[in-house]
């Protein structure tokens, strides 16, 4: 055993058998370090946000151009010709500060504005994303012959096959699930158990991943062992 | 002992999960591993992209996914750096930059790789498919500057690189949103680069359509993955000496699952007339 003279990883350390704690039941110290880091963690991201997006992406690109050092040196805000359009910048920014007029009751719908591009963006992008990503491509990767000349593929693809027609069938409500549709769909939920099974079980290599990686500090970067 | 087993303490369970976890870590089993086919093609896509190219490795990930995805991403990059190839890192995670510049610092040490020459860590940037949007109209347009605050275009290992097209592959290291899924559905599907990913355990159900449709060359799966991927690469990482403790708490949490089927099935059979 080699205990560390590194204060961060005692502090790291005390801080993770504190949240341990809460296994035996509820105490101060779970609290404390439960407190203390929501604390840190909201410091942390409004300092990340301001220096990695406000300052580099629209801060500095306008105050060059404000003192005149545009892109190539060129003065001014707008350079169409080199793809520049700095001009640009100030909407966002505009519409950023927009969103805290919520703290002033009387102007406050004006960070309506400011959500509805926000919403209207990301649907757009999650739309094309799915259509393109999930959509196209998977119904594409779902077509394929049941018989591939080996013995064993070909069963997969069956399985595959069967399994992605009744679990779609299992979705079908607009009949009652009698008859073909009923045996179709009761198959369909065994694929289904399935699925949710190996989700269980990567999730239980999630949980237990979490415990063994805060074990393996305590034990070598903490105490030295091993 | 069905009415035992109903009633017991649930502070015993946690207690012997503990140790069950902790005593492998101590006393190694060495317990076999074998290496899948999913992670072998990981393994194979990267030996196949040409020696000295640059690749896009995003790491969108925070420091709850430390176990499972830092080994990973240490032996991708280790894979990365032995074919001179240069690397791009990214994170559009908020609790992640920090980390994961830590990471790639000290794989870049070990391999003796310089900043700004063989990699460049972009460091993290807000807005999540945006970025990504954004970045494919120019790297250095979403990314001015990067995590140390260098301009990243005069950085020499962005020389020859612009958007997407620059790159032959990219390695998503993810732990969910954003992440893998949306690093197929806006850059894979659009623009058509060779992805393989590293996901945490949990999030690993749903990427199993993407490798099947193959729009994943390769998966690594929690920790099981990062360790498959260690034996392919014939290291002994972090993950390796996790996975006896792995096994031995799956176990314990199979008997779980059986010991409260049969005091359920006991119940009903007691209830029953």
């Amino acid at each position: 055993m080699n205990l560390t003279t590194d204060l961060s990883i005692w502090v790291a350390a005390l801080l993770t058998l504190c949240i341990f704690s809460f296994l035996y039941k509820d105490n101060p110290f779970y609290k404390f370090a439960e407190h203390l880091f929501v604390g840190v963690s909201a410091g942390y991201y409004i300092v990340l946000n301001f220096w990695t997006v406000i300052v580099p992406n629209m801060w500095d690109p306008l105050m060059k151009s404000f003192g005149g050092h545009g892109v190539s040196d060129r003065a001014g805000m707008v350079a169409v010709e080199l793809g520049d359009y700095r001009l640009f910048m100030l909407i966002p920014g505009l519409l950023g500060l927009l969103l805290f007029t919520r703290f002033f009751g009387k102007i406050g719908w004006m960070s309506r504005w400011s959500l509805a591009v926000i919403i209207g963006v990301y649907a757009g992008i999650k739309t094309t994303g799915f259509a393109q990503g999930d959509f196209v491509a998977q119904v594409q990767g779902s077509l394929q012959p049941l018989w591939t000349g080996e013995l064993g593929s070909s069963i997969n693809a069956i399985v595959f096959t069967v399994g992605l027609l009744t679990s779609l069938l299992f979705f079908f409500y607009s009949r009652e699930h009698t008859g073909a549709l009923g045996v179709a769909s009761r198959l369909g939920v065994f694929f289904l158990m399935v699925g949710f099974g190996a989700g269980y079980g990567y999730t239980v290599m999630s949980r237990v991943s979490l415990l063994i990686g805060r074990l393996q500090f305590l034990l070598q970067d903490w105490l030295g062992i091993g | 002992m069905a009415h035992a087993l109903e009633n017991i303490d649930r502070r015993w369970i946690f207690l012997i999960m503990g140790l069950l976890v902790l005593l492998p870590l101590l006393f190694p089993l060495a317990l076999p591993l074998v290496v899948s086919n999913r992670v072998q093609g990981f393994h194979d896509t990267i030996a196949k992209v040409p020696d000295g190219s640059t690749v896009l490795m995003p790491c969108d990930y925070d420091p709850g996914a430390i176990p499972e995805l830092v080994p990973m991403t240490r032996t991708a990059l280790r894979q990365l750096f032995q074919k001179n190839c240069k690397v791009v890192v990214l994170c559009l995670w908020n609790g992640g930059p920090g980390l994961v510049d830590n990471v790639v610092r000290s794989v870049a040490t070990e391999m003796n790789k310089q900043d700004g020459v063989d990699f460049v860590n972009l460091g993290f940037k807000e807005g999540r498919e945006a970025v990504m949007v954004v970045m494919g109209q120019g790297i250095a347009n979403a990314f001015p500057r990067d995590y140390r605050g260098q301009e990243t275009r005069s950085l020499p290992v962005m020389r020859g690189v612009r958007d997407y097209s620059s790159f032959p592959l990219l390695v998503s290291i993810s732990a969910g949103y954003p992440g893998t899924k949306e690093w197929v559905q806006q850059v894979q599907a659009r623009f058509h680069i060779p992805v393989v990913a590293g996901v945490t355990a949990v999030s690993a159900p749903e990427y199993y359509p993407y490798l099947q449709s193959g729009q994943l060359l390769g998966l690594l799966g929690g920790m099981a993955g990062a360790a498959e991927y260690e034996k392919a690469r014939g290291e002994k990482g972090t993950a390796t000496r996790g996975m006896d403790a792995q096994s031995m708490a799956h176990i314990f949490v199979a008997l779980c699952i059986l010991a409260g089927n049969w005091v359920q099935w006991s119940k009903s059979r007691s209830v029953a007339p």
